[in-house]
């Protein structure tokens, strides 16, 4: 199995730890990566701030690039929803046929992180071991933009030692939002304080999720507050193992 | 005691502050935080339970949007069809273009009856055209019927929710505003206190003001009936009693058929507050001699809505109900209550209806009042893509800043600019991030993270860390690992 990993731009940049992650566990799995070098970005922030000729220059580039590959895997539910429900509308106002062509036919070979393990490799124990209780926070573009159901729970039941904590009002919105977050900070912040409270309520040592925007959210506040939990992406559970285990990166 | 009216807010999006600024007052405010909060809650729960029992919500979820969408695809049909069924069981009906056409309609209605008071069933639409201060401006008072409205009106409040307009009100709050308004000194906070201290109040007014102005949640093209839900019977009091009936309705209320009830009631008891069927249903057509009101009026009003309708993404907007699931749903709305959105229209669809109303004149931050977290969508009757719209209003929010060269000071506006810039090849991004390595490491402090920074990103740390940029990004990483390597000894913390 081929497969080629868009890191996404922010994971690039801050979250490189779970681009590592997601490395180790794919090649664990057999799984031939393979990285474009001149990836950027999927412009969902672009998209979902209203500057629409620029998301669609970034969804084009993205298009053109990885057209020929086989299978893309994304670490980030939130551009895979990009992709699978704004391109198309971007694609038809702005784009030509042929650019609508590239992509249709592209759109079925991309995939979410837990999509890709559990739908293209059929696995749901991969191995992993990681002794420590954590709760996992469904993204919203993860719950209602992509449909990822129980995938997720599904694979953090399989990790060894781990206990799944579970998170109150899970389908409640962390605040995050990208540019929401500094448009309108305040009430991002009052969304971001109910999420912590359910959050630190299920005493887990770690907060993950499929979206390092979220945890970025999440563990800012985490952190300025002292309330003595961590972040990590689900990618560096299910790549932690007893002989290489997963530091807490936040 | 503190009156809920304490910080009045604008309902009026030609007035009223940018949803970022108007959320201040509230966010400052834990009473009315906790009221909208716990309000909602309960009122979601149930929904919830109700929604659950019925095995064919989806289904029902489609037929409704199938409905509306063909009703408002057809709605110069439907409407013609309306007006002719009406007419012709004794009802009259006006059509107004604007807000100021309305309210001259009703008033020269109300000076036809020589009435100097109307009492009033809740009609949103009536806030929207701002009808009451027009009447009392005029000489003519409108007494609220509707509890909650009695309960804003009496405490000079506004609405903060079109199902539950005083939603945002306690029943301490309550209490305190009759004691104050009806001079009740001894006025206790149960309950059944209160509604029989309202009770007696509004039954003096059904028995003397023979005339009266309602909204309506549905017309019957097919019938050329007015369809009217609500809970308290006050609204069955406000149709039948009064001698002069005049029903103000947006032109996309309009429903082709009879039958078309079916599936709309079922959803929008539910959605609404969390009931298998809404205590009262009032339906009437036309004039009957002898029983209820014999002079009708309809007055259909447009007001900024057939540009929408003319819309084909920014249609499914006038599907809506008014059932207020969204708002309820809304994690936004949860920490805000109504008054931020500056209009009488909140929530998830106030954030798109009100800036088109406007005609994107005002209002434009309304339609980033929203995380986009899809809640709204998910469950929406008549399957508003409430997230679709919001995407499509900030194109123009943005379109309309190209044109101001005074906008491009603003960072957020010349960041993404730039950050576009930056995406469009991977060596300016790879340089960018270096350069961004640099600058963000003067704020990074010994622990690795950043706690303060100037202009926008200030935003982001007056309530949260940003963990410092790692040394390495992934691509150099990914550059740097041997053909051999399977990436197993990098695996760990970033130290």
């Amino acid at each position: 199995m081929r497969a080629s990993l868009f890191i996404t731009c922010y994971n690039d940049t801050l979250y490189p730890e779970t681009g590592r992650a997601v490395v180790r566990l794919l090649e664990r799995l057999g799984v031939e990566l393979d990285f474009h070098p001149k990836q950027t970005c999927c412009g969902q922030m672009h998209a979902n701030t209203g500057f629409r000729c620029e998301a669609f220059s970034q969804a084009k580039r993205f298009v053109r690039l990885y057209q020929d590959t086989e299978t893309v895997v994304i670490p980030s539910s939130s551009c895979v929803a990009m992709i699978r429900d704004q391109y198309p509308a971007l694609i038809e106002e702005l784009g030509n046929e042929e650019l609508g062509h590239q992509f249709a036919t592209l759109l079925p070979r991309i995939f979410e992180l837990s999509e890709f393990l559990i739908d293209r490799l059929g696995v749901e124990d991969v191995g992993a071991y990681f002794p420590h209780r954590v709760t996992y926070h469904a993204s919203c573009h993860g719950l209602r933009g992509i449909h990822l159901g129980d995938r997720p729970f599904r694979l953090l039941a399989k990790v060894r030692g781990l206990d799944q904590a579970p998170l109150p009002n899970l389908d409640r919105c962390c605040g995050f939002g990208g540019t929401f977050s500094v448009k309108n900070a305040e009430v991002s912040s009052a969304m971001l304080a109910v999420k912590l409270q359910d959050v630190v309520s299920t005493g887990a040592e770690y907060c993950t999720a499929l979206d390092n925007s979220c945890l970025m959210h999440l563990g800012g506040a985490m952190h300025r507050q002292y309330a003595g939990m961590k972040t990590i992406h689900m990618a560096q559970i299910l790549a932690s193992t007893e002989e290489f285990p997963a530091e807490a990166t936040l | 005691m503190s009156r809920p009216a304490a910080t009045h807010p604008v309902l009026d999006p030609t007035l009223a502050p940018p949803f970022p600024q108007a959320v201040l007052p509230v966010l400052r405010n834990p009473q009315l935080r906790k009221n909208v909060a716990h309000a909602i809650d309960v009122i979601q729960a149930k929904r919830a339970s109700l929604v659950a029992e019925k095995t064919d919500w989806q289904e029902l979820r489609s037929a409704a949007s199938a409905i509306r969408t063909h009703a408002l695809e057809n709605l110069g049909t439907y409407l013609e069809q309306f007006e002719t069924r009406c007419t012709a069981a004794g009802g009259t009906v006006h059509w107004a273009a604007d807000a100021a056409q309305a309210r001259q309609i009703i008033l020269d209605l109300l000076r036809q009856e020589k009435a100097s008071e109307v009492i009033k069933i809740k009609t949103m639409t009536s806030a929207e055209i701002q009808l009451n201060p027009f009447l009392e401006a005029n000489g003519v008072h409108a007494f609220e019927t509707d509890l909650a409205e009695i309960i804003l009106q009496l405490g000079e409040g506004e609405p903060s929710h079109i199902v539950v307009p005083a939603l945002h009100v306690n029943r301490s709050q309550v209490r305190e505003i009759f004691a104050r308004t009806m001079g009740l000194k001894d006025l206790s906070d149960d309950p059944k206190v209160l509604t029989n201290a309202a009770r007696t109040y509004l039954r003096k007014k059904f028995l003397t003001i023979p005339t009266a102005i309602s909204g309506a949640n549905f017309l019957i093209a097919e019938t050329g009936g007015v369809v009217v839900v609500e809970s308290e019977g006050n609204g069955r009091m406000c149709l039948t009693l009064p001698q002069t009936m005049i029903t103000l309705a947006g032109i996309e209320k309009v429903l082709p058929r009879f039958q078309d009830l079916e599936v709309m009631l079922q959803l929008l008891a539910r959605s609404a507050t969390g009931e298998r069927m809404n205590p009262y249903t009032s339906i009437w057509t036309g004039v009957t001699p002898g029983d209820g009101p014999q002079k009708f009026h309809v007055v259909l009003l447009d007001n900024g809505r057939s540009s929408i309708l003319a819309r084909s993404k920014h249609r499914q907007t006038l599907k809506c109900i008014r059932c207020a699931a969204c708002m309820n749903t809304c994690p936004v709305y949860r920490q805000t209550g109504g008054h931020a959105y500056g209009s009488v229209y909140p929530g998830p669809i106030g954030a798109i209806l009100t800036p088109q109303l406007m005609q994107m004149h005002h209002a434009q931050s309304l339609p980033y009042a929203s995380s986009l977290c899809g809640a709204c969508y998910e469950v929406c009757p008549v399957k508003i893509n409430i997230p679709e719209v919001l995407l499509e209003l900030r194109a123009e929010v943005i379109d309309q800043e190209r044109k101001q060269p005074g906008r491009a000071l603003d960072p957020m506006y010349w960041g993404l600019r730039i950050a576009n810039v930056l995406f469009s090849r991977a060596w300016i991004f790879h340089t960018a991030q270096w350069f961004g390595r640099i600058g963000l490491g003067l704020f990074t402090r010994k622990d690795g993270w950043i706690h303060s920074l100037p202009s926008v990103g200030g935003k982001w740390t007056q309530t949260r860390d940003l963990r410092g940029l790692p040394n390495q990004t992934f691509h150099s990483w990914w550059a740097s690992r041997g053909p051999q390597s399977n990436g197993v000894e990098l695996i760990g913390g970033t130290k």
